[in-house]
């Protein structure tokens, strides 16, 4: 203790300054790395914390894709009768969707990242990019146990049919989840600092992550694109990665290089630009929340 | 040897009254547009110092305007001030939990703040883990915490229920294990604000006496935020006194203290806008708090003596004022009646050539028996059985606590709010 007094005693070499305007560059990286514990910590507790008291437990995690997959393909495939590219429907949807809620539940809470950990952030200073941070670790959590599911169906349909053939192509899945988590981020993370002081955003979020889903190849291949509205599909960065993953474990589908490309830088320019977004809007907020 | 460890240069934070709504928008454009230009933030000429009773014609006001001040290695400092005097704001800022709106801090070495006890608690884990998530989220390594689990255990005294959700906690245990966590903190300087109005009498005790360890023990610099006088007097050698976002005194704690129960300014408290009733022969017009010397006072210390002098105005100089009775209803804050006296009790009533303009009348009040807080007073004044002015929610007392009949501990006042003259013996 006394020698670490001793270091703060030196005149005019303050530790700390707090003042209104910092550089918009300043992302505190250093200090975000020297709370990583907290971040792990917060994993652990939304982990633990969302099946407590329940019956079933973590088995909930399989669950809720197994019946999204059975809606759509009973939707989409026995009533509307779209295509599948060739491949059983249960394995089609069940790619799509295992990214697809990856993707949409680590927006939606990183959104709204704010206004749901007001309390928190009120009372007390830390790294405020822990938290959109630990939202994208415990949803990976989540992730990884319906990846085990869509693994398991994989296998089944791999070993019974010969509509599966996948490829090298497989090796580029950690990547894959990788951008997909860190476009989540970005997204999120301009949207909550929009959402802070004007709440009217929250209320198109819902609706337009719905919407931005069928704007994704989730129920549809690629390959069923009409040229008229293919570009709005091809402009969407998150096509080529759910693409891609349905190629790598299926061999149908598209695969590009230069969309894959695309998709990385779009998302390295929005995290970027939600960093620094979010660093400004993160020193006043509590004013406005 | 006078180390400065932080330093407050022209700190000022303004707020936006009301509500955020469409209204902020054109205000936030306009703002954009002037920093386009490279103009200053327009809406930083305006807004008033912070007076939450007067009404005031901006939309911003300044919760802290051009606070300065230093505080050296080692200090215990109490910030005390009324309710809204910014003592918060203040607080926040430092502990970064706001941006200030001009002006800096600097600091040096780890701040640790507590402005809440149990931030992030999260009910449905257990005693060991929340120590750890609430460790870290003030910024304590997992080794750290770890090294430190045995002693925050058995400081919070709730062993056996460590490995219990804290949902199952009584809300006394929960307090006391936040607390625990808090109190292990290692920083150079920490920030407290009146987490110690929890907890029972022997927590707040032992809580008390782990804060004076903290400043003079371990020579480390408290700030500390708090109505409680007496907390303020034994923990801090230093004050600071914040009055409607400035300061209005910094210096010893005595003098902090005593300036703050005996805060000049306030010239009484108007009672023309109050709903009453009555025929209005006769009508209060204002009421002050006085010390026995005279001075005007803002608050009231438990146990001390004071006078209650209430301004009048005579509406009906023809009327025939004989025999007026006056009474003083002290209620808690829940309307409850706490106390009820006349002057028919002590046998006078007023009236005739001493009701004039310019006179008032004065109770003194002996050794308010009261604990701390907050207490509404009513005022009636009666001819017969006929009402004359009868104001019911006239004005409040601030009571604030102190050693009054010599008690060693400022009593709870969730406890009882009556004091009595006490002794213990035994025989």
């Amino acid at each position: 203790m006394p020698n670490k007094t001793l270091q703060v005693n030196s005149p005019g070499n303050w530790t700390d300054i707090i003042s209104p305007q910092t550089s918009i560059f300043d992302l505190k990286l250093k200090e975000v790395w020297r709370y990583r514990d907290l971040l792990f910590l917060f994993v652990k507790r939304d982990f633990v914390s969302t099946y407590k008291q329940t019956i079933l437990g973590p088995i909930w995690f399989f669950i809720q894709p197994l019946l999204t997959t059975l809606t759509f393909v009973v939707i989409f495939g026995n009533i509307a009768k779209l295509s599948t590219d060739g491949l059983p429907m249960t394995l089609f949807y069940m790619a799509g969707i295992t990214m697809w809620n990856y993707f949409s539940d680590c927006l939606n809470k990183t959104a709204t990242v704010f206004k749901d950990n007001a309390g928190i952030f009120g009372k007390v200073y830390f790294p405020r990019l822990i938290m959109p941070l630990s939202i994208v670790v415990s949803n990976l959590i989540r992730f990884g146990i319906q990846f085990l599911l869509f693994i398991i169906c994989w296998a089944w349909f791999y070993f019974t049919t010969d509509s599966v053939h996948p490829n090298w192509f497989i090796l580029l899945t950690p990547y894959l989840v990788l951008i997909m988590a860190l476009l989540a981020l970005g997204a999120g993370m301009i949207i909550s600092a929009m959402t802070t002081k004007y709440r009217d955003l929250i209320f198109l979020l819902g609706f337009g992550i719905q919407l931005f889903m069928y704007a994704t190849p989730v129920i549809y291949p690629m390959s069923s694109l009409s040229v008229k509205y293919g570009w709005i599909i091809r402009a969407n960065p998150l096509s080529s990665i759910i693409e891609t993953f349905r190629y790598a474990f299926t061999g149908s589908g598209q695969f590009s290089w230069g969309a894959l490309a695309y998709s990385s830088v779009f998302t390295l320019v929005m995290l970027v630009m939600g960093t620094v977004i979010f660093n400004k809007v993160e020193k006043s907020f509590m004013d406005s929340v | 040897m006078s180390d400065t460890v932080v330093k407050v240069e022209h700190l000022s934070k303004q707020y936006k009254l009301g509500y955020i709504g469409t209204g902020t928008l054109s205000h936030d454009l306009n703002r954009m547009w002037h920093k386009i230009r490279g103009k200053d933030d327009p809406y930083l000429k305006i807004g008033e110092a912070n007076d939450r009773s007067a009404k005031g014609t901006s939309d911003y006001v300044w919760s802290l305007r051009d606070i300065n001040f230093e505080i050296e290695q080692g200090d215990a400092v109490g910030i005390i001030g009324r309710n809204g005097a910014g003592k918060s704001t203040l607080l926040k800022i430092l502990s970064k939990v706001t941006q200030p709106t001009t002006g800096t801090i600097k600091t040096k070495g780890r701040i640790a703040s507590l402005l809440e006890v149990g931030t992030g608690f999260h009910p449905e884990l257990s005693g060991r883990d929340n120590i750890f998530l609430n460790g870290a989220i003030m910024g304590m390594r997992k080794e750290e915490i770890k090294r430190k689990l045995d002693a925050i255990v058995d400081f919070s005294g709730v062993e056996r229920y460590i490995d219990t959700p804290v949902k199952r906690y009584s809300s006394g245990m929960y307090v006391r294990l936040a607390f625990a966590v808090a109190a292990h903190l290692e920083s150079e300087i920490l920030i407290v604000d009146e987490v110690l109005a929890v907890g029972d009498a022997e927590f707040q005790k032992k809580c008390l006496g782990k804060m004076g360890e903290v400043s003079r023990g371990e020579g480390r610099t408290v700030l500390f935020v708090s109505h409680n006088m007496m907390a303020v007097q034994t923990l801090c050698v230093k004050g600071i006194v914040l009055k409607n976002g400035a300061i209005d005194f910094q210096g010893k704690t005595e003098t902090a203290v005593a300036r703050y129960l005996h805060e000049n300014s306030n010239p009484g408290m108007l009672l023309s806008e109050k709903p009453r009733y009555g025929n209005a022969a006769i009508q209060f017009t204002s009421v002050q708090l006085q010390d026995l010397e005279g001075n005007i006072i803002g608050s009231v210390e438990s146990g001390k003596d004071f006078k209650v002098c209430l301004s009048y105005t005579v509406n009906d100089p023809g009327h025939d004022f004989k025999g007026i009775q006056i009474s003083l209803n002290i209620m808690d804050h829940y309307g409850m009646a706490i106390y009820n006296h006349h002057n028919l009790l002590v046998n006078k009533l007023f009236g005739g050539s001493d009701l004039i303009a310019g006179n008032m009348f004065v109770v003194t009040i002996r050794k308010i028996p009261l604990a701390e807080g907050n207490y509404m007073v009513g005022i009636n004044m009666f001819q017969e059985f006929s009402a004359i002015d009868v104001v019911e929610n006239a004005f409040d007392i601030d009571v604030v606590g102190s050693d009054a009949f010599n008690y060693k501990n400022a009593p709870n006042p969730r406890h009882g709010i009556v004091l009595m003259d006490t002794d213990w013996e035994i025989k």
